[in-house]
Formats: C-alpha cells, sequence, structure tokens
C-alpha cells in the first residue's frame, strides 16, 4: 500500500510536465486553471470520486489498526501502536501453517484441474460442425455461471446429505456408504474444485473461443496443404494462435493464488471440515467479525493482500520476461 | 475439393460428440433433478425414488413456499436491493467512464489510475466493516446499496466502449451550446444502449446473487434478501424455518421437498430470463477483454 501511494505521487508530476511546455511557474495556478477548463468533467465525476475515496481509500487508512491494539472507542488515531505484535501473533499461531497450506492449496488444485477445462472444451468446441448444436452446447454450459453461489453450495449440501441426497442414493446402488461428504475433510477440497470446474468452465471458454474465431483461416488452408489433419492444425496452429491468451489468463490466475473465493468457503466449510477448508480469509471473517478482534484480524488480512500483490507483481514480471505479454 | 474423412478422424468426431453430451448432461442433471424433487409426489420423494424424471404430480410445497411470509419479505428485499442496486450502479459507472473516456479532460490518466489502485489494493473485510458501522449504514438498507456502487472493471469497459462514439458528434453538440452533461444524457447515453444492457444484465445478476454483505451488515431479519434464507434452509438447516413453513401435521411429508422448490423459487427469474439474453452476457465479455 504504501509502494503505491508513493508511485501515484511520482505518476502525477510526471504526467503534467510534457504539458507544459513553457514551464509554468506555478502548478498549482496552472491546476486551478485546469479545473476551471473542466469543471463539468469534474462534476459528473464526483459522485465516483467521492465514492473511491470513502469506501476505497479510507479502509485503506483503516489498515492502520493493523499495527494498533485497536479499541473501537479509541478510534483508529487513539488506539496504542503495538507495531508488528498482531502479525507475529499470527505467524506464531497453531492456525498459521494451516491456513496458510489450505489457502495454496485450495486455489492451486483450483487452478491446475480447473484451468485446462475451459480449453480443452473450446478446442472441442471449435471441432463442431454442426452449428446449432454448438450454439446450444455452448448457451447449456454458460448457466451455472449464473447461479449464486447460495444455490450451488445449497444444492451441494442437499445432494450429498447422508439421509437423502441423490449422491448417497446413487452410492447406495452400489453398496457404498452413506457418506457425509461435506463433514469429512477429505472431501472438501474435492468437492470445492469439482464444483468450481462445474460453475465456471463453459463461461471461462468464451474468451479461448474469441480468440480462436480471431486466428486467421488462411493459417488453416496452409496447414492443409501441408497435409495437417485435424491433430495437426490444433496443435500447429489452433494452440498457438490462442497462446497469448492462455498465459495471459494463467498469469492472471497465478497472481491470484492466494485470493480464493472465500465467500464459497464460508458456506461450505463448518467446523468438523476445518482441517483442510479453513483459509485466511474465512479466519479472519470468524476473528474479526464474529469475534471481534479487530486489529488482529485487519493484519491477518493485510499479510494476504500483501501476498496477493507480490504474487501478481511475480507473475507479470516473469510473463514478461519468458513470452513478451504481460499486463502491463 | 473435401475429402472424405478418414477412420481416424470420424473417431475422432466420435469422440468429442460424446464428450460434448457428457458435458451437456453433467450441466443440467442438477437442475432436472431439482425440478423433478420439486413437482414430484412428496410420497416418492420420501421414499427416494426419484433419481431423473418426476413421479407423480403436485404444487403444494410451492403452495408452503409462497404461503410463508418470510419468503415473501425476502423476496421483495432481493428484488428491492437488485433494481435499486443496479440503478446506482449504472448510473454511477457512466458518471464514471464518460469523464474519462475524453480525452480533453486534463486529470483523465490521475484519475483511472486512482481507480485502478483498488482493483489491487484493498482495506480488506475489517476495515470495510468498521467503516460502515461509523457511518451508520450497519443494519440499514445503504449498507447494501453504497459500498458496491460502481465497479472499477465495468468503469474501465464502458470507458473503452465510450471512446468509439465518433468525435465530430461532441464537436457539433458544443457548437449547438451543450453542456458536457447534457452531452453524455443526449448524445452519448442513447448511443451506448449495447453497453447499459451488459452493464444493467452484469449488476442485476450480481446483485440478485449477493449474499455476502448482506451477511456482514444486515442483522434484521426484515431487511435481509432471500440468499440469507436460502443459508438458513438450504445450508444451516435450520428447523425452525422448516416448523414455519411445514405445519406441525404435514411436516415430515414436506420437509424434505419444500427445499428443493425454495432453490427453484430462488433460480427461476435467472433461469426464465436466461435464454434470451444470454448473448448480451457473451457480449459483454467480449468488449471486456479487448485491450486498449
Amino acid at each position: 500500500m504504501g509502494v503505491m501511494n508513493i508511485r501515484t505521487e511520482v505518476k502525477q508530476p510526471e504526467a503534467s510536465i510534457p504539458g507544459s511546455a513553457h514551464r509554468h511557474p506555478n502548478l498549482f495556478l496552472r491546476f486551478a486553471k485546469n479545473v476551471r477548463k473542466d469543471i463539468q468533467f469534474i462534476l459528473i465525476l464526483l459522485p465516483v470520486l467521492i465514492y473511491y475515496i470513502i469506501f476505497h481509500y479510507v479502509p485503506m487508512y483503516g489498515l492502520l489498526i493493523a499495527f494498533k491494539d485497536f479499541q473501537p472507542m479509541k478510534g483508529i488515531l487513539g488506539s496504542e501502536w503495538i507495531g508488528f505484535q498482531n502479525f507475529s501473533e499470527f505467524f506464531d499461531s497453531i492456525y498459521f501453517w494451516r491456513l496458510l497450506r489450505n489457502t495454496v492449496l485450495l486455489s492451486l488444485y483450483s487452478l491446475i484441474w480447473g484451468f485446462p477445462v475451459p480449453i480443452i472444451f473450446a478446442l472441442m468446441l471449435n471441432e463442431l460442425k454442426e452449428r446449432f448444436f454448438k450454439k446450444a452446447v455452448q448457451t447449456i454450459s454458460y448457466l451455472p455461471h449464473f447461479i449464486s453461489l447460495v444455490v450451488v453450495v445449497g444444492m451441494i449440501v442437499t445432494f450429498t446429505s447422508p439421509l437423502d441426497g441423490v449422491i448417497n442414493i446413487f452410492l447406495g446402488w452400489f453398496g457404498i456408504g452413506p457418506i457425509n461428504f461435506l463433514s469429512e475433510p477429505g472431501w472438501f477440497r474435492t468437492i470445492y474444485v469439482s464444483s468450481g470446474i462445474w460453475q465456471s468452465f463453459g463461461w471461462g471458454s468464451i474468451i479461448y473461443l474469441a480468440a480462436i474465431a480471431g486466428i486467421n483461416p488462411q493459417l488453416y488452408e496452409a496447414a492443409e496443404m501441408d497435409g495437417a489433419r485435424r491433430w495437426g492444425k490444433i496443435r500447429h496452429v489452433t494452440l498457438p494462435g490462442i497462446m497469448p491468451t492462455i498465459i495471459i489468463l494463467f498469469i492472471l490466475n497465478f497472481g491470484q493464488l492466494m485470493d480464493v473465493g472465500f465467500e464459497k468457503v464460508l458456506l461450505l466449510y463448518n467446523p468438523a471440515t476445518y482441517e483442510t477448508g479453513d483459509i485466511i480469509g474465512t479466519f479472519v471473517y470468524r476473528r474479526g467479525v464474529l469475534n471481534a478482534e479487530y486489529g488482529y484480524a485487519a493484519a491477518v488480512g493485510l499479510f494476504n493482500n500483501a501476498i496477493n500483490v507480490c504474487l501478481l507483481l511475480t507473475a507479470n514480471y516473469l510473463s514478461r520476461k519468458v513470452s513478451e505479454t504481460s499486463l502491463w | 475439393m473435401r475429402a472424405r474423412k478418414s477412420v481416424g478422424e470420424r473417431i475422432g468426431d466420435g469422440i468429442i460428440y460424446a464428450v460434448m453430451w457428457v458435458v451437456v448432461a453433467v450441466t443440467l442433471y442438477p437442475f432436472l433433478y431439482v425440478v423433478s424433487m420439486s413437482i414430484s409426489d412428496p410420497v416418492y420423494v420420501i421414499q427416494k425414488t426419484i433419481w431423473l424424471l418426476p413421479k407423480g404430480f403436485s404444487l403444494k410445497a410451492y403452495e408452503k413456499v409462497f404461503e410463508n411470509p418470510d419468503v415473501w419479505t425476502a423476496y421483495l428485499n432481493t428484488i428491492f436491493y437488485t433494481v435499486a442496486g443496479t440503478a446506482i450502479n449504472v448510473v454511477m459507472t457512466m458518471l464514471g467512464a464518460y469523464p474519462l473516456s475524453r480525452k480533453s479532460f486534463f486529470a483523465r490518466k490521475q484519475v483511472m489510475i486512482f481507480i485502478v489502485i483498488t482493483m489491487f489494493f484493498s482495506g480488506g473485510l475489517i476495515p470495510m466493516f468498521l467503516l460502515v458501522q461509523n457511518l451508520g449504514l450497519y443494519n440499514t438498507r445503504w449498507a447494501i446499496l453504497l459500498p458496491g456502487a460502481v465497479s472499477a472493471f465495468l468503469i474501465i469497459v464502458t470507458r473503452t466502449f465510450f471512446q468509439s462514439i465518433p468525435e465530430h458528434l461532441h464537436e457539433s453538440a458544443k457548437l449547438d451550446g451543450a453542456g458536457e452533461f447534457s452531452i453524455l444524457w443526449r448524445i452519448v447515453a442513447p448511443l451506448s444502449m449495447p453497453i447499459i444492457a451488459v452493464l444493467t444484465l452484469f449488476y442485476a445478476v450480481g446483485q440478485w446473487n449477493s449474499f455476502f454483505p448482506a451477511l456482514l451488515y444486515l442483522p434484521d431479519v426484515r431487511l435481509q434478501p432471500l440468499s440469507l434464507y436460502l443459508i438458513k434452509v438450504l445450508i444451516q438447516n435450520s428447523t425452525t424455518m422448516m416448523e414455519d413453513m411445514a405445519n406441525q401435521s404435514d411436516r415430515s411429508m414436506y420437509v424434505v421437498q419444500l427445499k428443493y422448490s425454495l432453490i427453484i423459487v430462488a433460480i427461476l427469474p435467472i433461469l426464465a430470463v436466461y435464454p434470451f439474453l444470454q448473448k448480451y452476457f457473451v457480449k459483454g465479455v467480449m468488449i471486456g477483454s479487448l485491450k486498449e
């Protein structure tokens, strides 16, 4: 956060230099003149600016409580500084490694299993020649994306119920179970990842289909001339054609490795599955919101956010090195 | 010209079609199952003999759901949050995107940075929670409407769209003495119906499906949206809810089926509009993925 503040402060004069060919003596005067010129734009923008200041920048300032012994009665400024005590308490706690492991593994598994699915799906869709069938499959595959997490988890809970869930009915046919899936830590990641793929593979394929549509048809003709069959064309034309998209999306996903969809975990986990299901986000919610340990929870949240930013910067740097494709 | 397909290619086709049918089945099965359970005769639901198609026919469970005043309160709340929230979202997005799309606006770049930063850094859950309390929004409807009033990502998408509007329209409007606000309202907005449709859809689905802000900021049951009601009934298996719904005599009869009916009631609006609006959603993703 601190780093970013410095960057914006540096950026501003930098951006205004090209405009001032005559080296205006008074920056403030020039600013006032610009404001007068663009007052209508500023008025239009005002609600949005106020929104961002109040609901995004004030909470960033509120992160100070991570370094304080925050007492709501005393306020942010009135509370006592305690340096990194909240952080070290977290690092030393018995939960630290479990939370870190669960957070990383949950998104790593989602990435490993979930990332290739939309790509393979898009490649297969692209091979379908009947337009109606193709359109129908696409439309159906996007549908789960629009179903709320609450309903998806609600369905999971209902379907996996050991009493009357349909999955246990199926297993019963083969003499297995009943298994109480949601109370067994061993099943948590599987359920989280597979339901995530069910919900997002179709929607995720849109961007790859767009990339495939953008490939020059002449490349396919040339490949055919060289005797390439279906697989040859996929390998030598389609895949290289969508590689930049794949890389960009992989970076984006990798950058969000510690940014697990904690809302879904919150709905899906319970004390019986904390062993594999409890992640940093849900821990922050429990300790901060439910137990009112504000300073401590804010510190844990900040730790998570800091890692997110580092990961994103690293991923972007790596990709620029490797492929000259980057986010910025 | 077209050569006959080789055996290998035809096998390939077969595999692809088979996989696609499996994909369709896996995607649709949960929906079909829930529908079947919700409209079957409750006797078969309890006997656990339904696994695909409905057996018998009964809408009794739906009657029970709609007889419940709590469901109505929650449903109306969800409709309110979706309509009011989406209206705020769309207006704010337009207001944010327009000045940023104009090259003549001197602070364009700085404001962009100011907004983009929030996509990467946030205060996180706890400072936000405290802020909502300090502002006096806690346990009011504003706590749902204000904190998520606009999305930075959709501002950028909309800005990109606005930039494609021909410059001479702006110039001639200015010659006629129009101010920036009236240009936005009378010229840019009418030309931006495709993007407004996309924004409305994205925001509305988001609002309809949202549950976390309500979980965080709305302890008062009378203000809670349907999603929180669903959490209590479907996920926490709250028995008091069930007792409210099914009266004593036939509670055991309907208790299972009620859940399935409730799921359908919650997703029906989306299922109903989805086939018609699907292409706009896809269009939205396309616009969003354009790089400047």
